[in-house]
């Protein structure tokens, strides 16, 4: 379990999370939804350590992560696996050197054991055959794929993603979905999802935390969601025609 | 106040980079890449460059040279000083400020804004250890070996000249080349060599490793990069030869 607890951040004076506290469950799709701008890519970059926190703390399990310093943090690092928006893949290396990165740098496993491992993760996340392609000649689910394969391979405990369906056809949106999703209950991760995809948000919300203008406004799963009377959410989630439409249908 | 605070970046990096490696095995290999990419593949622009200056030099000092009182081996000579003690180590590492300088601070800079360095860092991976030390190490041990393959092409391009030209006599010009043969003269341009490649990388490497905002910005990064080592180079040559010439 992940607990955000109390935390604020400014950048040049301007506060863009205002005494956020929150928790993220265990073996759960944990989402955090919010109009851009409204904070949320800060909120996980201050959870995954890329954004020191300007109040409150950040827990892993009951470890203080956010107050640690950079070397201290390396240890729970390796627990952590993080789906970025563009993939992040390192363009010089095949998917199968993409993968096996954090192998070669954390483990003593031979390269045939470390084989195995990748071909493994890339069959989880359906990509039996991609090992010696380049992240250029790979479509964008694709790299979404390999990127996920990347971030489980060394069997995270914490798995971070941020839009991971940003980009994506609503097909391949649904399938990374559930992918995530399924991978997350395999494995029991704490997976965190940041996004604005409404497709995302009823179909794998287990945990919703909504924020707006930096603070978190509701919390709650996806079929309380549909029914909640919360105003700024409301705008937020059926913004559109068609949804309000489906909302006055339920 | 801007200077300071970048100078002060750059420190700090510099402190980061030159940490241990995470793992030994990786750094090697990432060395060995960053030879072929900063030194094999700049062999081809410096062969070129020092072939032709060689040879200008070897013509200009003969068409100069037209008083019969002054002996004809001091075109050799005179073509060799020049490429020992200037034109190999501070020209080519201009031109190798432009060429590789540019290539580390795109390459860094793109891995920036793609997020490949936040990659790294969430995965515990010192980012500046693992990006820029192996581009520094291959730059300092790989440049010395530019600069003496560049002073040897550009005297073979200042005889080849005189061959063709036959302004001056070979014999001439080779008499020249051995005439007041100082070893400290290679010795000073190799420690300009390691110098200039330290300022090339390092300032390449902490210009694209703080590339904020997009593509524009890693053209931007890159031109910066280019122009920053120049004026290093060119400021770092005036208190070498104060240090070591005088």
């Amino acid at each position: 379990m992940i607990e955000v607890i109390n935390i604020s951040k400014s950048f040049g004076g301007e506060k863009i999370l205002k005494d956020i506290s929150t928790t993220f469950d265990k073996g759960k799709t944990n989402l955090i939804i919010g109009q851009s701008g409204s904070g949320k890519t800060v909120l996980m970059k201050c959870c995954i350590g890329l954004f020191d926190v300007d109040e409150g703390k950040v827990d892993f399990d009951g470890r203080c992560f956010s107050g640690l310093k950079e070397k201290k943090k390396k240890e729970t690092r390796k627990e952590m696996g993080v789906l970025f928006q563009g993939g992040a893949l390192f363009d010089s290396y095949t998917v199968e050197e993409n993968v096996m990165f954090p192998l070669n740098m954390f483990t003593k496993m031979s390269f045939e054991e470390k084989l195995e491992r990748v071909n493994d993760v890339l069959n989880h996340v359906k990509l039996p055959n991609a090992n010696l392609k380049f992240p250029a000649e790979l479509s964008g689910g694709m790299v979404k794929r390999v990127a996920i394969a990347r971030a489980i391979a060394m069997n995270p405990k914490y798995l971070f993603c941020d839009e991971p369906n940003s980009g994506l056809d609503p097909k391949t949106a649904e399938v990374i979905d559930e992918l995530i999703s399924e991978l997350t209950e395999k494995f029991q991760m704490t997976t965190v999802i940041n996004t604005h995809d409404m497709n995302s948000v009823l179909q794998i919300g287990q945990k919703i935390a909504f924020i707006n203008k930096g603070e978190l406004w509701w919390e709650g799963d996806n079929k309380e969601i549909l029914v909640t009377d919360n105003k700024e959410l409301n705008d937020f989630v059926f913004s559109t025609e068609l949804t309000r439409r489906i909302k006055q249908r339920l | 106040m801007g200077f300071l605070r970048e100078a002060g970046d750059y420190v700090l990096i510099m402190i980061e980079t030159f940490r241990r490696p995470d793992k030994g095995k990786v750094f090697r290999r990432q060395l060995f890449i960053d030879f072929q990419a900063l030194g094999v593949d700049s062999i081809g622009i410096v062969v070129f460059i020092s072939l032709f200056i060689g040879g200008i030099i070897a013509m200009q000092m003969a068409y100069n040279i037209d008083n019969p009182l002054v002996p004809l081996y001091l075109v050799g000579y005179t073509t060799k000083q020049m490429m020992v003690l200037e034109i190999s180590p501070t020209i080519m590492s201009l031109i190798l400020a432009g060429k590789v300088g540019s290539s580390i601070a795109s390459e860094i800079g793109t891995m920036r804004v793609t997020e490949q360095i936040d990659a790294l860092k969430v995965m515990g991976i010192n980012p500046a250890n693992y990006l820029i030390l192996p581009k520094i190490t291959a730059a300092m041990l790989f440049f010395p070996l530019l600069i003496v393959f560049s002073i040897s092409v550009g005297l073979a391009g200042g005889l080849l000249a005189v061959f063709i030209t036959g302004s001056v006599t070979t014999t001439d010009f080779i008499d020249g080349l051995q005439a007041w043969w100082q070893p400290f003269d290679i010795f000073y341009s190799l420690i300009k060599s390691v110098v200039f490649a330290f300022i090339i990388a390092s300032i390449s490497g902490f210009k694209g490793y703080t590339v904020k905002g997009g593509s524009v910005e890693v053209g931007r990064a890159s031109t910066k990069a280019v122009v920053a080592s120049s004026i290093l180079i060119i400021i770092f040559d005036l208190i070498l030869t104060q240090m070591l010439l005088t």
